[in-house]
């Protein structure tokens, strides 16, 4: 394993189309929730503890080689808006054409053929870690800090905000992915015993809510 | 009914075991156990359990099962066409902390049934800091049908409960549900409150869901999660006609101050209607509006 490949994964210039997302920071910021850095780290938070949490549990359980099937399955169940769905599975569809010019593998090459239209996000990026070599955890990581990058990327193009003061979010929130990484790991370890049901499930009314309103809008800036 | 405070016992029972139901109650996968601290150990809540089964006979459906213990006391109300109508009514005040509560109900082949509760549900702090479990696990067997309507849930400031509802529906199976939640009393902040909603159809997952909020639950408040909105509600439908005739998703209330509502598609046969507003009254226009309840 060389740990390394972790840093390639996780660079937001990675080529997996996530710059056209915003997590749903722009909606929020249209509906005048976010205005600040500060409404931004709580902002971030929420999405971290509950959106980042679930992806970073699939995205473990897929590192540790549980059928991708099944966890595309749990992720769509615990994918309430159809407008998330859609969103997920166009970057898993992008991420996973990255992936397998980076790092073949039969596993990547097996979920292409049975998922054209694009597995969730975080179950190919767990295969991804794991073609990649690298561990569980560290596929949780990604996921989770992937859930919190892209919104505070796009809050300093939307808000106008400091770079230096949007870094310092992510930051500041580190003690929190270092958890829900550690949360997410563990509860993939009992995925192979309990099934999909052990893995996390966090849901956020808003993120639901405002993903369909977002959808709905006929100029925004950000994809979601 | 009156609650007494119970001396522990010499070795503490497992949580998830309540001391009044037999061993041979299926407790549900989610169903968190803790080592309790010995403070926690000083008091033991009440271990309750109530059983409804609805079971299809002639044209009509009938409730051969009916049986509750504690706080539970259970009602046939009348019948409605082919549906049976159970009530339950909370004889004492219930969940406080250490409180092990447990419903099951089941609609056998072709039976149709309906359970309300008759009034608010109040998780409140109690004699303990330890959280109470409140387990609803609901059976629906082939071209049978359930209705899950409670009153709401009240989160009481500084207490501490863990709610679980888990759901079998057989492929042609219906449900209706609708769930509401208040975070705390009038001008008060929540107690500590964690949801986990567990829908399988054909043993496949079709919606899996937990919430967590209050103190101890990170962001819960803030712009990504409810953004200060008191009131969180959801009607969930599963039925397989929704196959032929898939929902689109829809938004209901266009001012945040006064709620908001959407209606949204599940991957399979199922929609679910998720809304929040400030207060309860709010929350139920809101959920009467995007699917009302006959």
């Amino acid at each position: 394993m060389n740990r390394a490949a972790l840093l390639v994964l996780a660079d937001g210039r990675f080529p997996a189309g996530g710059h056209a997302h915003s997590g749903g920071a722009e909606e929020a910021i249209t509906a005048g929730r976010v205005r600040d850095v500060a409404d931004l780290r709580e902002f971030c938070r929420g999405r971290l503890h509950t959106s980042g949490l679930v992806a970073a549990g699939l995205a473990a359980a897929a590192a540790t080689g549980y059928d991708p099937l099944l966890l595309d399955e749990a992720a769509d169940a615990r994918t309430a808006a159809p407008a998330l769905r859609r969103t997920s599975r166009r970057l898993g569809r992008q991420l996973l054409r990255a992936a397998r010019a980076t790092w073949p593998c039969a596993e990547l090459d097996d979920l292409a053929a049975t998922r054209p239209g694009g597995a969730h996000q975080s179950v190919v990026l767990g295969l991804t870690a794991r073609g990649a070599g690298l561990l569980p955890v560290d596929a949780a990581y990604a996921a989770a800090y992937e859930s919190i990058s892209g919104p505070v990327a796009a809050a300093v193009r939307l808000l106008r905000l400091d770079p230096f003061d949007a870094t310092a979010v992510l930051a500041h929130l580190a003690a929190d992915i270092d958890h829900v990484a550690a949360q997410a790991a563990e509860a993939a370890q009992h995925v192979h015993t309990d099934g999909v049901a052990a893995l996390p499930a966090a849901s956020a009314p808003l993120l639901d809510l405002t993903a369909e309103q977002h959808a709905t809008r006929p100029a925004r800036l950000f994809a979601s | 009914m009156s609650r007494a405070a119970v001396p522990s016992p010499p070795t503490p029972a497992p949580a998830s075991t309540p001391a009044s139901t037999p061993a041979s109650t299926p407790t549900s996968a989610s169903t968190p156990t803790e080592r309790a601290t010995p403070t926690e150990r000083a008091v033991v809540g009440v271990h309750a359990t109530a059983r409804i089964r609805a079971a299809r006979a002639g044209g009509t459906t009938v409730v051969p099962v009916l049986s509750g213990d504690g706080p539970f006391d259970l009602r046939r109300g009348r019948a409605h066409g082919d549906q049976a109508r159970v009530c339950v009514l909370g004889t004492m005040t219930a969940p406080l902390g250490g409180d092990r509560l447990h419903i099951e109900a089941t609609a056998d082949h072709a039976a149709h049934l309906r359970i309300t509760t008759a009034a608010a549900t109040i998780a409140l702090r109690g004699p303990t800091t330890a959280h109470a479990t409140y387990d609803v696990h609901l059976r629906v067997a082939e071209h049978a049908s359930l209705h899950w309507l409670p009153q709401p849930l009240i989160s009481a400031a500084r207490s501490n409960l863990r709610q679980s509802c888990t759901i079998d529906l057989a492929p042609t199976a219906r449900l209706l549900l609708r769930e509401e939640i208040v975070l705390g009393r009038s001008g008060e902040p929540p107690g500590r409150l964690s949801t986990r909603l567990s829908v399988r159809r054909d043993g496949r997952p079709v919606l899996e869901q937990q919430t967590g909020y209050g103190p101890g639950a990170p962001g819960w408040d803030g712009p990504a999660v409810l953004a200060g909105h008191r009131a969180v509600g959801q009607i969930l439908i599963v039925d397989p006609a929704l196959d032929r005739h898939p929902p689109r998703a829809r938004l209901f209330g266009d001012n945040p101050a006064t709620g908001q509502a959407v209606l949204t598609p599940l991957a399979g046969p199922a929609l679910l209607i998720t809304a929040l507003a400030p207060d309860t009254m709010r929350l139920r226009r809101l959920l009467d509006a995007a699917h009302p309840i006959p």
